[in-house]
């Protein structure tokens, strides 16, 4: 059967990686390609990478990253933040990674998911949601909003419609990331995860609020997520993949545990 | 050399590069004269059978497989690649190679676990092969080691002897198919960890030879 997969999250800013709460006060926590070779070696499932160089003028030097990243590690790899066009996905994915994301750009232009479904397959193309929970209304049924800048801009969007949209629209995967925890380390937001998971054909990937090996537990079971992205509990060596694999293992998740 | 064959459908850079990582020689090439002169050839794939049938057709290279296939080339296909190895694929009705009987089929939907649990298609992530036959390419490869699919069709043999490995999701799909001196899996290689590096270096290897 199919392992639930243990993604590392690393934001890069200007060729760094960096790690912040709620999207403010980032720190610089160390070298990208290193840090991806050293959780390729841990047993990482996957990587996503999250450029969140301000400047477009720099993204070069996240091509450069993924070019170097790719060199070194064999196993899939994804890249978000600041494509806007087919032309941006060709190049993070001629540099080596296997998948794109784009999140606020499908917001804004939704046949960049179709355009890019069909050039590169939809296997390479993630739909990245950032989603607040709200009073439920006519507007937004489902009760949860998709939201942009962080969580700053409400877009009057629903969650669950447009996931649905975007998986007819050719989305082969949904990285789902909950405002409301992400960084709160106290547990993943399980009613938006399964809600979105069980409505969707396509594999969810839950973000936001990992801190103990529980969460990752709960939202892989309860959540019904098909992989958990992890960021400050393995930056900070609270725990390795290692660990969290061995546990959730015991605990009857089926994840992948060799790799050497 | 080993000619990796670009016929406009995939990851060859990935597979380029875990290749560079072995240290093994390879060149991408859509050049017929540079398969046929090649030591081994790897034809890597994504996308759909349709459109990657008629990219090889147009360049030339279906039958400069088929000819490496009849000169014992080692030859290996993956993903796509093990796919249009066979006769015909249920994506859009595509007539295929036919270099190992059998058809490539769509998985049934909907499609359940042993659990019950609905399971989504395309098959894709970390999954194990049950190894049904010893195979030189294969040696070193241990019962739990996870490969990386990404998939909605399966490649399906008309006889068992051409299935080397099998994979559960639903059902028992064969993941790893063989005849002579082709071998082809549905998973990535190049992008499962040391365990796909381990089959990648083992073809690199490989003699073509396999007695089946």
């Amino acid at each position: 059967m199919l392992s639930k997969r243990i993604i590392p999250c690393l934001d890069v800013r200007d060729g760094k990686t960096t790690k912040g709460v709620k999207f403010k006060e980032n720190v610089d926590i160390g070298d990208p390609v290193e840090m991806a070779r050293f959780y390729y070696e841990e047993g990482a499932d996957e990587i996503v990478f999250y450029d969140i160089t301000a400047s477009s003028d720099r993204r070069d030097i996240m091509i450069d990253v993924v070019r170097r990243v790719a060199e070194e590690i064999f196993i899939p790899f994804s890249v978000g933040g600041g494509i806007r066009t087919v032309e941006d996905m060709r190049g993070v994915l001629l540099a080596g990674a296997e998948k794109v994301s784009i999140n606020t750009e499908a917001i804004k232009n939704p046949k960049i998911i179709s355009k890019g479904a069909r050039a590169f397959g939809s296997q390479c193309i993630v739909l990245g949601m950032d989603v607040k929970k709200i009073e439920s209304s006519k507007k937004i049924p489902s009760g949860y909003e998709i939201v942009i800048h962080g969580g700053r801009t409400y877009t009057g969007i629903d969650a669950l419609a447009w996931a649905k949209e975007a998986e007819n629209l050719g989305a082969g995967e949904i990285c789902l990331n909950s405002i409301d925890s992400d960084g709160t380390k106290e547990g993943y937001e399980l009613v938006l995860t399964s809600l979105i998971s069980e409505n969707v054909n396509i594999p969810v990937i839950a973000s936001g609020g990992a801190g103990k090996i529980s969460h990752l537990y709960d939202v892989l079971t309860e959540g019904k997520a098909d992989a958990a992205l992890i960021a400050s509990i393995v930056h900070y060596r609270t725990y390795t993949i290692k660990e969290i694999k061995e546990t959730l293992h015991a605990k009857g998740v089926k994840v992948r545990r060799t790799w050497m | 050399m080993i000619a990796i064959i670009d016929y406009e459908a995939g990851n060859l850079k990935s597979v380029e590069r875990a290749l560079k990582k072995l240290g093994f020689p390879c060149r991408i090439t859509q050049d017929k004269e540079d398969v046929l002169n090649s030591d081994r050839i790897i034809f890597p794939g994504v996308g759909a059978a349709g459109k990657a049938i008629a990219d090889l057709r147009h360049l030339g290279l279906d039958k400069a497989l088929m000819q490496a296939f009849e000169n014992g080339k080692s030859l290996l296909g993956i993903c796509l690649g093990a796919q249009i190895i066979l006769e015909k694929s249920e994506e859009n009705n595509t007539p295929c190679l036919g270099l190992i009987e059998g058809d490539v089929k769509l998985f049934p939907s909907p499609l359940f676990s042993e659990e019950k649990e609905h399971l989504k298609i395309p098959h894709m992530g970390w999954n194990s092969v049950r190894l049904l036959k010893r195979h030189p390419v294969l040696e070193g490869i241990r019962p739990h080691d996870e490969f990386y699919f990404v998939h909605s069709y399966y490649p399906m043999p008309a006889s068992n002897k051409h299935v080397i490995g099998t994979t559960n999701y639903g059902i028992e799909f064969p993941s790893i198919i063989g005849h002579k001196n082709l071998i082809s899996m549905q998973f990535h290689l190049e992008k499962s960890g040391n365990p796909g590096l381990r089959i990648l270096r083992n073809f690199c290897e490989w003699n073509g030879y396999y007695a089946e």
